[in-house]
């Protein structure tokens, strides 16, 4: 059995990053899930990505 | 290395911050008291800006302002007097002041003298009128012009009295305290306002005013919840002037709004303004008010956040959200969020329900932009009219413009000096 398929036979234990709705979605099926409150560098935005690296370094 | 360089530059700037001793020294009228303030200058809330850009609460504080220096007799005259280009219109930040909401400084007012003992310098604030029809909020009706008249008359010379009689009053001390009962300095004012009048009552009544004149400004006092909130305010502008210019510093050192731009300066890129246009509130109106009533943020008050309370300090004032909106959680929670943004917390003001942890304190643009959390500012919401006064209270956030455009110019600044590539 793969490893991926064992997972899924064991009971999960989620850290979900991103979209909100899979935490709300897990936790209606009682599934034990964590929501992490992730955003993007800079909200994505490149040009300010470019300009904080320029400052850390 | 430039990283270096900031989190030096950062650590000094915040120790300074923190290091600050704002006092309460005196009361002058603005002409005699504010440096390089002429009979022709009115000071104005926010960045720069000329009367045709003005939202109606500012025209409507400047119209009242002239109508109460006597230059004007209506609206219609004091409106010509605006156009015709005689009155320099200054920002309060330009002149070590600071005004809430339409923050007008007229020559006659008289205004708070705040010196930061640690550093020397001074901050300077008009007397808080009240809440509803209040100049601030751009009303200029016939109650008040008499209301600033008594102010100037009786409020005014009854305290600079008191004030002579006590001495200094230690600001940073009495905000450290207002924190642990439920003030956040900005929007709730209420223990400040009590613990102002517990130190000043036992010098007002060895006054040589009558006992009606000292009665009314007691009463004035007790009946306005905001009146230490035009003490809060020069106390956060003496603490935020000592680090304005301090190099590689990506430190926010002033934000401000005129009911049109909203404006940041940061410690690194000098005086230059970055202005975005300013957001609509998001809170509770008066009855009879709505949305669509509301004028764009608007005031100098900001400068509480910009220091490390109002809105920074709302875990510390649940019982606020009665006033702006949401519930005590809501309160909690913006704080904790403003820890993501800044760089240290404060060593003085201390919240009792985050078991005393200090207020985040020192707004960090690369911070702002990475997160993209914006700073949360405790605000009162101005009628867009001209004449009309307070309408709400509520929430906002700057715009991400001010702190995209400051990190790009804070880059631009160490590429010219070859500091980076």
């Amino acid at each position: 059995m793969s490893k991926i398929n064992k997972l899924f036979r064991e009971e999960l234990k989620v850290v979900n990053l991103g979209l909100e709705s899979f935490h709300r979605e897990l936790r209606e099926k009682k599934v034990e899930v964590v929501h992490i409150n992730w955003r993007p560098c800079a909200g994505g935005n490149k040009r300010m990505i470019e300009l904080l690296n320029k400052l850390k370094k | 290395m430039i990283r270096e360089k900031i989190e030096v530059a950062n650590k000094e700037v915040v120790k300074k911050i923190l290091d600050a001793r704002p006092m309460l020294v005196g009361i002058g009228k603005a002409i005699d008291t504010i440096p390089n303030m002429t009979d022709k200058t009115i000071l104005h809330a926010g960045p720069p800006i000329e009367w045709d850009r003005m939202s109606g609460p500012l025209k409507g504080a400047i119209i009242g302002g002239l109508i109460y220096e006597g230059l004007a007799t209506d609206q219609k005259t004091a409106t010509e007097i605006a156009m015709s280009g005689e009155i320099r219109f200054e920002p309060c930040h330009h002149y070590n002041a600071v005004g809430p909401m339409a923050g007008v400084v007229t020559p006659s007012m008289p205004v708070w003298i705040i010196e930061n003992k640690t550093y020397g310098n001074y901050a300077y604030c008009t007397l808080n009128e009240g809440l509803g029809k209040v100049l601030r909020y751009g009303a200029y009706g016939e109650e008040v012009i008499d209301r600033l008249k008594w102010m100037e008359d009786v409020l005014a010379p009854v305290l600079k009295e008191a004030l002579e009689k006590n001495g200094y009053i230690d600001l940073k001390s009495m905000t450290a305290q207002i924190i642990q009962m439920g003030d956040e300095g900005h929007n709730r004012n209420k223990a400040g306002t009590s613990l102002f009048i517990r130190e000043i009552a036992p010098y007002l009544v060895l006054t040589d005013f009558t006992d009606k004149e000292k009665s009314d400004v007691l009463k004035f006092m007790h009946g306005n919840d905001h009146f230490f909130l035009n003490l809060s305010m020069p106390a956060c502008k003496a603490t935020m002037d000592v680090v304005a210019n301090t190099e590689y510093s990506t430190i926010v050192t002033a934000m401000a709004r005129n009911g049109t731009d909203f404006g940041i300066k940061v410690a690194g890129t000098g005086d230059k303004w970055f202005v975005a246009p300013a957001e609509i509130i998001d809170g509770l109106f008066f009855s009879g008010y709505s949305a669509k009533d509301a004028n764009p943020d608007i005031g100098d008050s900001v400068i509480t956040e910009t220091s490390g309370i109002g809105g920074f300090a709302m875990a510390a004032a649940p019982a606020i959200v009665q006033f702006i909106g949401g519930v005590p959680q809501d309160a909690l929670n913006f704080t904790m969020e403003m820890y993501e943004i800044t760089e240290s917390e404060n060593n003085s003001y201390q919240i009792p329900s985050l078991n005393f942890r200090g207020t985040p304190t020192g707004i960090d643009i690369m911070k702002v932009v990475e997160t993209t959390i914006l700073p949360i500012i405790n605000t009162g919401i101005a009628h867009k009219d001209a004449g009309v006064g307070q309408v709400g209270a509520g929430l906002v956030r700057p715009p991400m413009k001010c702190f995209e455009d400051a990190l790009e110019e804070f880059v631009k600044i160490l590429e010219t000096e070859g500091i980076i590539k």
